[in-house]
């Protein structure tokens, strides 16, 4: 009774998607503000009817419905409940389930919040949601139906696979939908603003809040999913440039140079068509993303089974979305007036060259990621493009970036003063040069280029750090001023800050983990002793465990360092019966940013078994600087000229902010 | 400055930067990239010693031998071809003779192929699928290799051609 009406709620919401997607536009049509304001109705009783379609599926699971196949082939009822919950997205046909929920919770957040939008702009963002809500609607009924029920229900489910039984699971997926999905809110307003002909500062205004809330669960969701593989898949490892991992990465580079060209179109109403056509890429690219990793193209943990009617039917989304939205922005670009006249070298001139950077950044990536499918179709040859490849291409152009980042955030709006600036950030790279210094004299005769990285990140941070003491006066100014401008700032500034900040704190844990890591493999008896980077790990024992849908062996290693015990690790190694399949936990032992790594191989037969052992230097700091990113970009959603729904400022009250 | 001259600048810089990425993609093309061969391809081609590339292809069943130090040989097939792999430290956990496996690594002037990867990139059913692919490719596939999984149907069915290759 549940899956039906799940399902039925679900063919309800398409039904709802369709009326959204035509009456509205005819609404704006006749202007008629009953029609267009049907939108709003149907967006929320979408959200209602997805709302219930997804909770249902998280039922079945719960209470282990075997009868539905889909409860069946992902769960078993000995399975703990957050996996069983967690569960319900590990799978096909579920993610595409929490996919729609999401797209109907942003379409109801834009109904809801929206209604300071001019009407007929909120008719034509939620009609184009509404399209493409109904495309993946008919693609979960037709092709990938979590609620089919089987004919003879088996006593017992198949359960979920072992990698994806963890905490990871809960988090990573929604996080990583809430940053895809959210940008189909950009994409639907470049869409209506097209539509429309009419694109100007308040565009901006509103959308530039949509784009920050997914940019700032997608960096949550990619970071988490980083860590999660680093402590999952035992090798220690935290980005493999599996194309899985670019499908996520490419929207985040788009995102982030819309963020910054939004801005530019937000205060100085210049970059018009390039924002427009920015939203419409980071969709796109996220759209390719559910295509690559849904359609089967490529096979890694997050394919699940694989279907080719399901690929065929994504790329029919992916060709129509991505090839309308670019016709229509082909025929229509042309109208949009442009404004706001800026010499190259200004903060204008800084984004514009962000901009340019993340996205030549980012269609090298898809290069990397399109390159191998291309050649395999087109000259019959498997080959593969890895860490060596982007190393030598997305490196080079990220270290650019990051040399100009702190320039950017200094120079004046219109017209900036490139040799001011410098001098005033003499400071960050004096900095950034003493640290290079130290660094390299402290591992001489190691690689040249870590101190430079290192050097280039401490700039990036002070540079930040630069920016904030510029504008609050530090130094220059009495301390109790400076206080004062500091409470004063936008949050914005403070958000930009921060997040430029953690670029730079990402940049030296990648760095020291790369460079510094040591590793021992070996096979360990009980009582042997492996030193590693200055820290004695012995091996206490071995035991087996019974978990509940799983056996465990648990090694117990004691750890100590100078004499000095610190703790007991415990990797295991678990079997999971009923998939017969077997999953390593490592154990972590956190020191500062620094961490300890145990991972277990097999044991032999003389009661030995193979170890892992790996000190990662700074390693920590690889995610702190996405979270710092996330701070930042919260900081910024939180500064009230960008409120979602918020009022406009007063004006007297705008004029007192300190410039920018 | 001319709102032309203005235009021309940031023309000028993209394409600067356009031409500066595609140097960057073409150099890295030439000697970053890795081929992907099976056994049998590596026979037909004389693959040079030194040459990196992945090497796809089934475990032969009982060919693992396990040395010291962690030290492992084992032999990749395709059906056509044998191929001798060594490889040093801690086999993935989805490893398994008898079925599919992808190593990266470089010949020796023996033979041998040197692994320094094996990967775990499998999907549910315990076949890469550039390992599945290349295998249906030489007719090699047998509808069963795709079911390992299925606990409930041993291997047991050994019919020859390839069903779930026509669907490609």
């Amino acid at each position: 009774m549940i899956a039906e009406t799940g399902h039925y709620a679900l063919v309800l919401a398409l039904g709802l998607a369709l009326i959204q997607s035509i009456v509205p536009l005819i609404g704006a049509r006749l202007r008629d503000d009953a029609l267009m304001n049907v939108a709003r109705s149907t967006a929320l009783a979408q959200l209602l009817f997805v709302g219930a379609s997804f909770i249902a599926l998280v039922t079945l699971h719960v209470v282990s419905d075997f009868s539905v196949a889909n409860v069946y082939e992902n769960s078993h009822s000995m399975k703990p409940l957050l996996y069983k919950i967690t569960g319900v997205w590990g799978n096909h046909e579920g993610s595409m389930l929490l996919w729609v929920s999401i797209l109907a919770l942003f379409g109801g957040l834009v109904a809801a919040l929206g209604n300071n939008l001019p009407l007929s702009l909120r008719a034509h963002v939620l009609a184009v949601q509404a399209w493409i809500a109904s495309a993946f609607y008919l693609f979960i009924l037709v092709t990938s139906n979590p609620f089919l029920r089987i004919a003879n229900p088996p006593i017992e489910g198949r359960d979920l696979n072992p990698v994806l039984q963890d905490i990871g699971l809960a988090v990573h997926p929604p996080m990583l939908y809430l940053g895809y999905v959210g940008f189909s809110i950009s994409f639907s307003f470049a869409i209506a603003a097209l539509m429309e002909g009419r694109i100007d500062a308040a565009w901006a205004r509103w959308v530039r809040p949509w784009t920050l809330v997914a940019w700032i669960f997608l960096t949550l969701g990619i970071a988490m999913g980083s860590y999660w593989a680093y402590y999952e898949l035992g090798w220690g490892g935290w980005w493999f440039w599996d194309p899985v991992e670019n499908a996520s990465l490419m929207p985040w580079l788009a995102g982030t140079a819309l963020l910054h060209s939004a801005l530019v179109m937000e205060k100085r109403n210049a970059l018009k068509v390039w924002t427009i056509l920015l939203s419409i890429l980071t969709f796109s690219l996220s759209l390719l993303g559910t295509f690559l990793v849904r359609s089967g193209v490529i096979t890694s943990v997050h394919a699940f089974a694989t279907d080719p009617t399901r690929g065929v039917f994504i790329l029919l989304i992916l060709c129509l979305f991505i090839g309308g939205s670019l016709s229509l922005f082909a025929g229509r670009a042309g109208s949009l007036k442009q404004g706001g006249l800026f010499a190259p070298i200004s903060r204008e001139g800084a984004l514009v060259l962000n901009n340019l950077l993340l996205t030549v950044a980012c269609a090298v990536v898809l290069f990397g990621t399109l390159y191998p499918l291309a050649m395999e179709l087109l000259a019959d040859f498997k080959m593969s493009v890895g860490a060596p490849f982007y190393n030598l291409t997305f490196a080079p152009l990220f270290t650019l970036l990051l040399l100009a980042v702190p320039f950017g955030p200094m120079l004046a709006w219109k017209r900036g003063d490139l040799l001011g600036v410098t001098q005033r950030l003499l400071a960050a790279g004096v900095a950034g040069l003493v640290v290079i210094a130290i660094v390299w004299a402290w591992t001489r005769g190691g690689s040249a280029l870590a101190p430079l990285a290192i050097g280039l990140g401490v700039f990036v941070i002070a540079g930040a750090m630069t920016d904030l003491a510029e504008r609050t006066g530090l130094f220059r100014l009495p301390f109790a001023t400076t206080l004062h401008r500091a409470r004063g700032l936008p949050r914005s500034a403070w958000g930009s800050v921060f997040a430029h900040a953690g670029l730079g704190v990402a940049l030296i844990g990648i760095v020291c983990e790369t460079t510094w890591n040591s590793e021992y493999i070996a096979t360990m008896k009980q009582n042997d002793v492996a030193h590693v980077a200055g820290y004695d790990v012995k091996l206490d024992g071995l035991f087996q465990r019974q978990g509940p849908n799983f056996r465990e062996m648990i090694a117990e290693f004691n750890v100590s360092h100078e004499g000095e015990t610190l703790s007991v690790m415990t990797p295991s190694k678990r079997s999971f019966t009923t998939r017969g399949s077997s999953t390593t936990e490592a154990a972590l032992l956190t020191r500062g940013a620094s961490q300890l790594y145990i991972s277990l191989g097999d044991a032999t037969a003389e009661g030995a078994i193979a170890v892992r052992i790996y000190h990662k230097p700074l390693v920590l700091l690889i995610w702190w600087g996405p979270v710092l990113m996330a701070f930042g970009g919260m900081l910024s959603l939180s500064d009230r000229r960008l409120r979602v729904g918020a009022p406009k400022p007063a004006r007297a009250k705008q004029r007192l902010q300190p410039a920018e | 400055m001319t709102r032309k001259q203005r235009r021309m600048t940031i023309i000028g810089g993209s394409l600067a930067v356009l031409a500066l990425a595609a140097a960057l993609v073409l150099n890295a093309l030439r000697d970053s990239i890795v081929f992907f061969s099976t056994p049998t391809m590596v026979a037909e081609k004389h693959v040079a010693p030194g040459k990196r590339f992945r090497l796809g292809g089934l475990v032969q069943p009982g060919s693992l031998q396990r040395g010291d130090n962690l030290a492992v040989t084992f032999e990749v097939a395709d059906g056509g071809a044998k191929l001798p792999v060594a490889y040093k430290g801690i086999l993935p956990d989805l490893f398994r003779e008898g079925q599919g496996v992808v190593a990266e690594g470089v010949l020796d002037a023996n033979g041998v192929f040197k692994a320094d990867t094996v990967l775990a990139k499998h999907d549910e059913t315990y076949m890469p699928k550039d390992v599945a692919d290349a295998l249906k490719k030489q007719g090699h596939w047998k509808d069963d290799y795709g079911k390992v999984s299925d606990r409930g149907k041993p291997a047991a069915t050994t019919a020859q051609g390839n069903p779930q290759g026509a669907v490609q």
